[in-house]
């Protein structure tokens, strides 16, 4: 059976049909990513003052991908432009720059950005125990200046303190992971954490180190000694973290899930265009419009992604 | 069925002339978006006195960002009516849902603390 209206409107909508599907589409999409980000809005105003982190993400990093993704948002209109001009090649190499584009970011993604979070190590402290680690929290600098207090003691955790059937010994870690592993075996007790800390944590009563760098540092030489018994929760930057990374791994993962749905259907158009260009060059540009479309909505999505998880 | 007179409609010549100025708004906009890509970045390491300040800033410049996604790149600047119908009913549920969220900091019942 022919699908009716690929190219011609349809006299009561007065749309070729795929464009009303996939603005139907969209809107369900609206409401997918409006749910999970109305539920950002409500977490996020009802957090305790100090227990929404700032600046834990690489900004030149995601700066670098939102422009990636701008660029692939540019490319796949040329590439529909270049159908409608009847220039194939240059919609096959549009069309390809888009792929690449939608690549570079999920790897970025995938690769770079979630492992380096993975990787990094926070300790929420009990607020009893807060004064005793304030040489690395400048909660009375912070309370001067009116800014929110540090609950929190970050950086890479290169060795735990733990008692094995009674017997206390220091165990070096070389990845987050080996801890919960650690906790887990039978007789084990962690007492205390030794991390790398970083440069918040380090120099906390530097004024430069009151709002987030735009530069990513890396956790410094200097090291502290955090005791088990003063920790609220310790984890590494995973979902379980806190509400932040929750809905940060929440919805990325689920923006990634759409880019990576994006070039699948564009490799698809790569590969198997030629014979309906030649049959039917107007159907094809349609049809890459409309996948077009639901793309550019992905590249709206994280317009807004951005600023809400890496900047503010 | 490749045939010379599918790539030569009626009226092609005309939509050719409009592909290539839409070809020139998408430029435009897309060296508008990495400015103010960069703007976002910058204003957000300036102190506007709040946090809240800052973030009704940054949700201004992405709001005319994706105004610009919309507008230009998913031609909503030139659309049929029914799109807009449809448009129109997504974003009242939308604010519907962000309504529901609200809720929750409404509270007709006070408690004395």
């Amino acid at each position: 059976m022919e699908i009716p209206y690929t190219v011609t409107p349809r006299p009561d909508t007065q749309l070729w049909n795929a464009k009303i599907g996939i603005w139907l589409f969209l809107a369900s999409e609206v409401m997918l990513f409006g749910g999970l980000f109305s539920g950002y809005v409500f977490l996020r105003l009802g957090a305790e003052p100090g227990f929404w982190p700032h600046g834990l993400l690489n900004v030149p990093v995601g700066t670098m991908n939102t422009a990636i993704l701008i660029l692939s948002s540019v490319t796949v209109v040329m590439a529909w432009a270049s159908l409608k001009m009847r220039r194939y090649t240059h919609y096959l190499v549009y069309l390809g720059a888009t792929i690449v584009c939608g690549l570079i970011f999920l790897v970025v993604k995938l690769a770079y950005e979630y492992p380096q979070k993975f990787d990094h190590f926070g300790i929420y402290l009990k607020e009893e125990a807060r004064l005793k680690y304030e040489p690395y929290l400048g909660n009375e600098h912070l309370a001067k200046k009116g800014l929110a207090p540090r609950t929190e003691i970050t950086g890479h955790l290169h060795a735990v303190d733990i008692s094995r059937d009674g017997r206390e010994e220091e165990v070096e870690i070389h990845s987050p992971s080996e801890v919960s592993h650690l906790a887990q075996e039978k007789g084990v007790q962690i007492l205390g954490y030794h991390i790398n800390l970083d440069t918040e944590n380090a120099d906390p009563t530097n004024p430069a180190n009151d709002r987030p760098h735009f530069w990513h540092k890396p956790p410094s030489e200097k090291q502290a000694h955090v005791e088990a018994k003063d920790v609220l929760w310790a984890t590494a930057f995973l979902p379980k973290h806190s509400n932040y990374f929750a809905t940060y791994f929440t919805i990325t993962g689920l923006h990634g899930l759409h880019v990576f749905g994006g070039i699948v259907v564009f490799t698809y158009f790569f590969f198997r265009s030629r014979k309906m260009y030649d049959a039917e060059p107007e159907h094809l540009a349609n049809r890459l419009e409309v996948a077009g479309l639901f793309w550019h909505f992905v590249d709206l999505v994280w317009i807004f992604v951005f600023p809400i998880f890496y900047l503010l | 069925m490749s045939t010379p007179s599918t790539h030569s409609q009626p009226g092609h010549e005309n939509e050719h002339a409009a592909v290539t100025v839409h070809v020139r708004a998408y430029m435009l906009v897309f060296g508008a978006l990495l400015v103010l890509t960069g703007v976002t970045v910058a204003l957000s390491y300036f102190d506007f006195g709040s946090m809240q300040a800052n973030i009704v800033i940054a949700m201004i410049v992405a709001t005319v960002k994706a105004g610009l996604v919309a507008l230009i790149f998913m031609h909503l600047n030139h659309e049929r009516r029914q799109i807009y119908v449809l448009l129109a009913f997504t974003v009242f549920f939308a604010c519907g849902l962000f309504f529901l969220t609200w809720l929750h900091y409404w509270d007709p019942i006070r408690l004395p603390h």
